[in-house]
């Protein structure tokens, strides 16, 4: 992983000197609330329901052992005990002190970390894949790349008031796990006919009260004008995006407008006086930063280890957590691992710092100490040998991180809802706990199969409720807490965004609503037909009548045959 | 006089800035005494009145412009004004930011580039990166010690016109 300089070291520490002073002037009555708003939210600080909200950035998603265990006890000393991963990679305190954010800051900065621009209108915390480097299907290892952007959007004095914020995502190859159609700039990387390395560029995805998927604008851009193009994009965001209504100021409402081609033409007019300049990237320092990632020296080992098979085919309960907690991955003997943060009866992406210490252990002990945070609110380690799965299994489940079912029904993805942000009409958190008591049992979840289920507390979608093959958003109806459900959402390569099935339900028949649309599903699904294709063939109608009471109206023979 | 931040150093200012009220129009408002900085639609209005102003009677000339006006319509001009100035209403307003870069890297402009409005002591580092050289500010005296508060950055800008990488590349 990379490995900070002494520059990059010095302008974090300057980061922290600069955020004390403010916070002291703010204190001192000296920067008003609003003057010292913008401020505080490009270094991570929300005033939330309890106070203040610390959002700490994990570039990537990329962490060393070293850097959990501090966040671990960052979280004992100036928090509860406990923090939320989120679906940006980020980790959120959500219980901190204004007064003793720049101490924690601080701390972060003797690991290299920082809480630099996870909020505000400026250029966001870089997510992708948490396959990265590891997955045997990419391209290429996206991470140098997400870390040479980062690098050039930390403190870029142009880009730190744009009309909104800029999410900005790499994927590695063509499955796309980093979702770059739901960011407002994607780069996926994809070799040229002639075998060069490049980017596949796509802008204007978003969700929020828009939800919008990413078009593309170039199918091909040559990896030295990486920092150049993202310019381009930038400055004609930053000169005509909207800056009238928050709501419309995303790129996307830009990209609408105009039309893609006509924002492809002025990007393309921008870029050319940019193209070849000095800001193109050189090859030595594509190799400089390509070398913090070169991969871990693993073992010779064969493509199937004979333990791991015997205990597999022996402990069910293994087997079922190996099913889908355990990925593929390129080097022969080795995998990479899901360390749940879905256990039942705790809010989803919620780990304690004992959480984060044993994932730490874990990682030190199985897999070259590094830990990866996920989109779906997990951690993740990418680097194990199957011959230790199980023994790694087994302190897994005692640390409570190998909650079975990645990527199934109970690996739920929720915001943080109205029991924390100040933002959320409804509480995300008891909803998921209710949602995963219905769903108890993993044979239950094996049975329904692969399956997004995505809960958001309010319009702005921090939990991807449209991206969820169910999708549910709290809304307000004359003060109380309702639940709208859309279906059909799904993420990567085959991107959509789900669509509304009716009036919204109370909180207390959000899980009968959900248990209906899977009972609708099971009584319509052909062998091996997932949720998603299953709404895809027979339509919505007959799981909007089932989601409200009604009788299906399809066929049960019709379904089967 | 008012004082103003300008190359680091608190300084006096003279300048005036004109802005046009409701009820008056480019072509009709009355050009204050002494320097100026006038607003892009009364430079279009007024080009000969305000360059035989500063020729015969040594006023000097500048000119402001808002976070809507495009620099490449004052690009040819640039020699004509001894101040160029940004105005920012709001301090999230970053348009000026981009102007400015425009302005100095584009556009070739050398001169005086000024920021005023809604900036400030933490502002104004990233204002110089991207070319300012003067601050209209709160308590100049409090606020420059913000145009220090980085000692290094990764990205090209107005005032550093390599990236960090090809600095080190010559270094090493």
């Amino acid at each position: 992983m990379y490995r900070y300089n002494e520059i990059d070291r010095r302008l974090v520490r300057e980061r922290v000197v600069q955020f004390r002073d403010q916070v002291r002037r703010h204190l001192a009555g000296e920067l008003s609330a609003d003057a010292f708003r913008p401020l505080r939210l490009q270094n991570g600080l929300y005033i939330e329901r309890h106070g203040p909200m610390l959002r700490i950035a994990v570039p990537y998603g990329q962490l060393s052992s070293k850097q959990l265990r501090t966040l671990a006890r960052i979280a004992r000393t100036y928090d509860r005990g406990v923090g939320h991963f989120s679906t940006r990679h980020n980790l959120q305190l959500n219980w901190v002190r204004l007064d003793q954010a720049p101490d924690i800051l601080a701390e972060l900065a003797k690991v290299d970390m920082h809480a630099i621009q996870t909020s505000g209108a400026c250029i966001r915390n870089v997510t992708t894949d948490p396959l990265a480097g590891v997955s045997p299907q990419e391209v290429a290892d996206p991470r140098p790349w997400a870390e040479i952007l980062r690098q050039w959007s930390t403190l870029h004095p142009e880009f730190a008031y744009l009309p909104r914020k800029f999410k900005v995502a790499f994927s590695g190859g063509p499955d796309d796990a980093a979702n770059l159609r739901i960011h407002d700039l994607g780069l996926q990387l994809v070799r040229s006919a002639a075998g060069e390395l490049g980017f596949r560029v796509l802008v204007g995805g978003g969700l929020g009260r828009t939800p919008i998927l990413a078009k593309a604008l170039r199918d091909f851009l040559p990896w030295r004008h990486l920092l150049t193009y993202t310019e381009a994009i930038l400055r004609i965001f930053n000169l005509h995006g909207r800056r009238d209504k928050l709501h419309k100021a995303r790129i996307k409402i830009l990209v609408e407008a105009l039309g893609v081609e006509e924002f492809a033409r002025q990007v393309e007019a921008e870029w050319a006086q940019l193209k070849d300049g000095p800001a193109t990237l050189t090859e030595a320092e594509a190799s400089r930063v390509a070398a913090h990632f070169e991969a871990p020296e693993y073992e010779t080992l064969p493509k199937l280890d004979a333990g791991f098979e015997f205990a597999r085919r022996h402990d069910r309960q293994f087997a079922a957590w190996v099913a889908h907690n355990v990925h593929e991955h390129r080097v022969p003997g080795y995998v990479a691992v899901t360390l749940s943060l879905k256990a039942p009866g705790r809010a989803p992406g919620d780990a304690t710092s004992e959480q984060m210490e044993a994932a730490a252990d874990l990682a030190e002990r199985f897999g070259f100490a590094e830990i990866r945070t996920t989109q779906t609110q997990n951690l993740l380690l990418p680097d194990v040998m199957k011959r230790d799965l199980f023994n790694l299994w087994q302190l897994a489940r005692n640390a409570g991180l190998a909650t079975p079912g990645a990527g199934l029904i109970n690996d739920i993805v929720a915001c943080p809802g109205g029991d924390y942000c100040s933002l959320a009409l409804a509480r995300s958190i008891p909803l998921a706990q209710a949602i995963q008591q219905r769903f108890a049992g993993i044979a239950v979840q094996q049975d329904i199969g692969a399956l997004r289920l995505n809960i958001s507390g309010c319009m702005n979608a921090c939990g991807h409720h449209h991206v969820g093959s169910i999708g549910v958003l709290g809304v307000d109806k004359h003060g109380a807490e309702f639940y709208q459900i859309t279906l059909g959402g799904a993420t990567g390569l085959e991107a959509a965004l789900g669509k509304v099935i009716g009036p919204a339900v109370a909180a207390a028949d959000v899980p009968g609503v959900i248990e209906r649309l899977v009972d609708n599903y099971r009584l319509c699904r052909r062998p091996r037909e997932r949720f998603i294709d299953t709404l895809q063939r027979v339509g919505p109608e007959s799981f909007q009548a089932a989601a409200y009471g009604n009788t299906p109206t399809i066929e049960r023979e019709a379904a089967n045959g | 006089m008012a004082k103003i931040i300008k190359n680091r150093e608190i300084v006096a200012d003279d300048w005036k800035t004109l802005t046009l009220a409701a009820n008056e129009t480019a072509e009709t408002v009355r050009l204050p005494f002494g320097p100026v900085l006038v607003p892009l639609a009364v430079w279009r209005a007024r080009k000969s009145d305000l360059i035989h102003r500063e020729w015969e009677h040594g006023h000097a000339l500048g000119i402001w412009l808002g976070p809507r006006d495009d620099p490449a319509d004052i690009a040819a001009e640039l020699d004509d004004f001894s101040v160029v100035a940004v105005h920012f209403p709001l301090a999230s307003d970053g348009r000026g930011y981009s102007i400015a870069t425009l302005l100095r890297s584009r556009y070739g402009y050398r001169g005086e580039l000024r920021a005023f409005g809604a900036v400030g002591h933490d502002q104004i580092h990233y204002l110089q990166r991207v070319g300012f050289d003067s601050y209209v500010v709160d308590a100049p005296e409090r606020a420059v010690a913000g145009l220090d508060d980085f000692s290094e950055s990764y990205q090209a800008a107005a005032n550093q016109p390599l990236p960090l990488f090809r600095r080190r590349g010559a270094v090493a």
